[in-house]
């Protein structure tokens, strides 16, 4: 004690203005960085990821934007006119080949898009069909991962937050359906809800979606929430123990003020990688439904029916396999790549 | 073994038994949600002759009965006749399929696990190299690829163009394309699994510790890192062999090999309600059962890890 109050010397020159040098050492040199700024600084940094994202990007501004001025449709066959004749010249066209009208028509000075993947067995532009079987899949993907993103979080916070009974509950029912075998279950479900639900869309809005996707969402909604929900679950019990919790409630910061500032902002971040992770998932179950004649309903192209319908032709049209096999790699390798640097950015905890 | 583990292995199997209960139950109210029943794509069958089908099949009791008897029948493996194929029991066509297709998926999932351990761990040791930039692209581009198109593109490149492989799965030869595309992403799923388990060892004390002790390096890699490395790509065999059923599904009916995976493919398209329904059975308790050997080994070979 004797020590301590012998050391407390307080001279007048302790209370004089602080110097223009003093003050100096005070001034923030960089403006404060938020959580999300530091994220996309070194998201920003990450070149694999940065080009898997305009890889992305581009992909889907051309999924969306070419149907709106491009002159052919996916649905239409090229030389069927009703009453006429078929031209037969308009079908299974190589790339940037034209039917005999065409040529004549070229001839006397029209200009004519080409073909650029040429045209299928019943003469359906293939450039065009790739463009909305891409579109389709984005879809698929993006909706789905948007329907385990909602039930996942909503059982996962009441989980979390309900604790005790409740909570014991829904996680071993999670534990049930996170054993079953997923695809097994999706064929099933798949192969049956096509038929339950196929007549009760008829003339309603859905009825153009498609029986099959319905039921795809259905599955996806059924079974793929679980893994969202164990990780939100998890998040929020973990984050309750945190010590910098502990530390803002110990200087004085009330409970919006943590669910705000502490809890929010590390939640998001594992929700926003995994949803993103959970786009490519989507879009392989898709194709591998369309591959098995359980995807999106025909005249309706997927980049998993395209795939499946080329292997008919395979001998004499491979590119009709190779094409849509190219762009659904593409997207499912740049999504992961992507998400990968999303977590590493934000949340390198995660990268166990 | 402690009485820790004891329970949790119990627990474990509780609830694939559980788990196995619940595909069966799922799939019988699913396959009877069918709107009219099994019998509707028949043609032409006179009202008479539908009620006879219904009562040979048991199709006119009540629900919960048809529930009993089918869970019973379940237990004891009577999946009852195929629907679609004449005379021939659900049973027989699953054990005809099975023959080949587990010889493929045997073969696939050993190649896979031996490939895969020697590629991740060659990768950790030469850590950023060449070899490994090349090895971590191949093996990210693997896993990005469904299997159709992985298959389809072999079938392209080495049946149709090269001629080097016949594209007809049904001979000895032909299961060389299967194989490949079924082992391709357990593979590289392997390889990236003991890469980075691998590098998480090599920085571990017990390893600076043998170093320190003029262990040599030979040594350090195979004893005492791999074998430790090696533990995680335990808990990967559940998965491997749920994704080569599937896998199976679309290899089997791409190269036309004749195995369970075709017959249950040919099943749905045909709407053959029991052949589904067993099938989906056994490959799901196959899942299950396989998911829970890989945990429970996971457990014994390392006490240390709390799998909640």
């Amino acid at each position: 004690m004797d020590k301590q109050e012998k050391e407390l010397v307080l001279t007048s020159q302790d209370f004089e203005p602080a110097s223009e040098e003093e003050k100096a050492y005070m001034v923030k040199m960089r403006p404060q960085t938020t959580a999300f700024q530091d994220g996309m600084r070194r998201l920003r940094k990450n070149k694999v990821a940065m080009v898997s994202f305009w890889v992305i990007m581009l992909i889907t501004l051309s999924a969306i934007l070419i149907p709106f001025f491009w002159p052919y449709k996916y649905e239409t066959m090229l030389g069927m006119t009703p009453g006429k004749p078929v031209d037969a010249s308009f079908q299974n066209l190589t790339p940037f080949q034209y039917s005999t009208s065409e040529i004549a028509r070229q001839e006397s000075g029209e200009k004519i898009v080409p073909h650029i993947f040429g045209t299928d067995s019943s003469g359906r532009d293939y450039f065009i069909r790739v463009i909305y079987g891409t579109r389709i899949s984005l879809i698929v993907g993006f909706f789905a991962s948007m329907i385990v993103l909602v039930i996942g979080l909503f059982i996962g916070s009441l989980s979390g937050y309900a604790g005790g009974k409740v909570d014991m509950v829904i996680m071993r029912i999670v534990d049930i359906i996170y054993s079953l075998p997923d695809m097994l279950m999706v064929i099933l479900l798949a192969t049956v809800l096509k038929q339950v639900i196929g007549d009760s869309l008829e003339g309603t809005m859905l009825a153009k979606i498609g029986s099959n996707i319905i039921s795809l969402f259905i599955v996806f909604a059924l079974l793929y929430w679980v893994s969202m929900a164990r990780l939100i679950r998890g998040q929020i019990l973990s984050l309750r123990e945190q010590e910098y919790v502990l530390a803002a409630q110990a200087a004085g910061a009330k409970g919006s003020w943590v669910i705000k500032k502490h809890l929010i902002p590390n939640c998001i971040s594992v929700i926003v990688i995994s949803t993103a992770l959970q786009i490519p998932n989507a879009i392989f179950t898709e194709s591998f439904l369309s591959f098995l004649g359980l995807g999106v309903n025909a005249p309706m192209p997927s980049l998993g029916s395209l795939a499946s319908d080329a292997l008919n032709g395979i001998t004499s049209y491979p590119y009709r396999l190779v094409i849509p096999a190219i762009v659904i790699s593409l997207i499912v390798l740049s999504l992961n790549l992507f998400g990968d640097g999303l977590r590493d950015a934000f949340d390198p905890k995660l990268n166990g | 073994m402690n009485p820790k583990t004891l329970k949790y292995i119990l627990k474990r199997i509780v609830l694939a038994v559980f788990t196995v209960w619940v595909v069966i139950t799922v799939t019988f109210f699913i396959m009877h949600a069918v709107p009219g029943g099994p019998f509707t794509s028949e043609k032409a069958v006179s009202p008479a002759v539908q009620k006879a089908m219904e009562a040979k099949y048991g199709l006119d009791k009540p629900l919960m009965t048809q529930y009993v008897s089918y869970l019973t029948d379940v237990v004891q493996f009577k999946f009852g006749p195929s629907l679609k194929q004449r005379g021939r029991m659900v049973i027989d066509i699953i054990g005809d399929g099975m023959k080949t297709s587990i010889k493929l998926g045997l073969i696939s999932a050993f190649l896979a696990l031996a490939i895969g351990v020697v590629l991740g761990a060659f990768a950790a040791l030469f850590r950023n190299s060449l070899p490994d930039r090349i090895i971590m692209v191949m093996t990210t581009a693997f896993v990005s690829m469904p299997s159709f198109i992985v298959g389809s593109l072999l079938l392209i490149v080495f049946a149709i163009k090269l001629h080097a492989l016949p594209a007809n799965g049904s001979t000895a030869a032909g299961l060389v394309l299967p194989i490949i595309t079924l082992m391709l992403y357990p593979m590289s799923y392997i390889t990236r699994l003991t890469r980075s388990s691998m590098l998480d060892v090599l920085l571990q004390d017990y390893i600076r510790t043998a170093r320190a002790k003029g262990v040599p390096a030979r040594r350090i890699i195979f004893v005492h890192a791999l074998k430790n490395a090696l533990i995680p790509v335990i808990t990967y065999f559940g998965p491997m062999l749920a994704y080569i059923v599937t896998g199976s599904l679309v290899v089997e009916q791409i190269f036309a090999v004749p195995g369970i995976g075709r017959a249950f493919v040919s099943s749905i398209t045909n709407r053959d309600y029991t052949m589904i329904m067993g099938t989906t059975i056994v490959l799901a308790s196959l899942i299950v059962i396989m998911n829970l050997v890989s945990d429970i080994m996971y457990k014994v070979v390392d006490p240390r890890i709390t799998l909640e």
